[in-house]
């Protein structure tokens, strides 16, 4: 399975991960592409992720909603920027407002999906996650401790 | 919206003053052992002011204190502040690799039962 490597740079403010999975592209990309698919994974299981809308071609939007266990929720929104099935996708995701629009007031991640097919048998999907900003990351960063991210705050207890 | 609280404030100062290279080198090595700043202006490509100034960005962000002895300032690195932004970016690239983690699972699953429409109810999810 899964995350085969994953690197910082603190320059470019990216996160870049690297995953193998035994299924051919399509099938990798089924799980982008397909909304029910989707927010089977996009949430963490304490705030799973419901995709109202999801449109996959240039310009097109998607919009979520992550509801946590407390009744809180936090929507967001997905930009499509470039799209090329099944190897390419490229969009940005952001914050939204109560009524779903996005908030130009919160920090914008852009976001680059390669899918390729391994040499033999298999694919290997790779996502850049880029902040435009350093305030953008450290914004982001830090909601992270406040919402959604319940499960990297067990880990982060451990640090501390 | 939880814009504008202290504490990110604080969390603001801290991510701009670690996007600079001189400055995350300052940091390390002010980590290791304590410097004065006439020592450290020596060793970077730039005036005296120019490493003041970046100093000054790292002490406002908590990630080095000044101490004065004598005539000199030290510098020494806060190792606190450098572990909280560690557990800052961890948190978020665990988040990402739960996220792979998950993906993994549901395209297993998807593999598995191929008969199953992928329009299945979303009550299926973990609550």
């Amino acid at each position: 399975m899964t995350v085969t490597r994953s690197t910082r740079d603190a320059d470019a403010r990216t996160l870049t991960v690297t995953a193998e999975f035994d299924a051919p592209p399509a099938r990798v990309w089924n799980l982008w592409a397909d909304p029910r698919l989707l927010e089977r994974w996009w949430g963490p299981p304490t705030w799973p992720a419901t995709f109202t809308e999801h449109d996959l071609r240039p310009g097109g939007r998607s919009r979520y909603v992550m509801h946590g266990p407390d009744g809180g929720t936090s929507p967001g929104w997905w930009r499509t920027v470039s799209v090329d099935p099944p190897h390419q996708f490229a969009f940005e995701n952001g914050f939204a407002g109560p009524t779903g629009e996005p908030d130009p007031t919160m920090p914008v991640m852009m976001i680059r999906l390669a899918i390729e097919e391994r040499a033999g048998s298999g694919t290997r999907m790779t996502v850049v996650i880029a902040f435009s900003s350093s305030a953008d990351m450290e914004q982001v960063l830090t909601m992270g401790m406040e919402e959604g991210m319940s499960a990297a705050m067990g880990q982060m207890d451990m640090v501390l | 919206m939880v814009a504008g609280t202290r504490n990110e404030e604080r969390e603001d100062r801290l991510f701009h003053a670690l996007a600079d290279a001189t400055r995350r080198d300052i940091v390390t090595r002010t980590m290791r052992a304590e410097h004065s700043i006439t020592d450290l202006a020596r060793d970077y490509p730039m005036s005296f002011a120019a490493v003041q100034k970046h100093i000054a960005v790292l002490e406002r962000a908590e990630l080095v204190t000044k101490q004065r002895r004598g005539r000199e300032q030290l510098v020494r690195g806060n190792i606190e502040t450098v572990r909280r932004t560690h557990a800052l970016l961890d948190a978020f690239e665990a988040s990402w690799r739960d996220r792979l983690g998950r993906f993994a699972q549901v395209l297993a699953a998807d593999t598995d039962g191929r008969t199953e429409p992928s329009d299945a109810p979303t009550e299926a999810r973990s609550t």
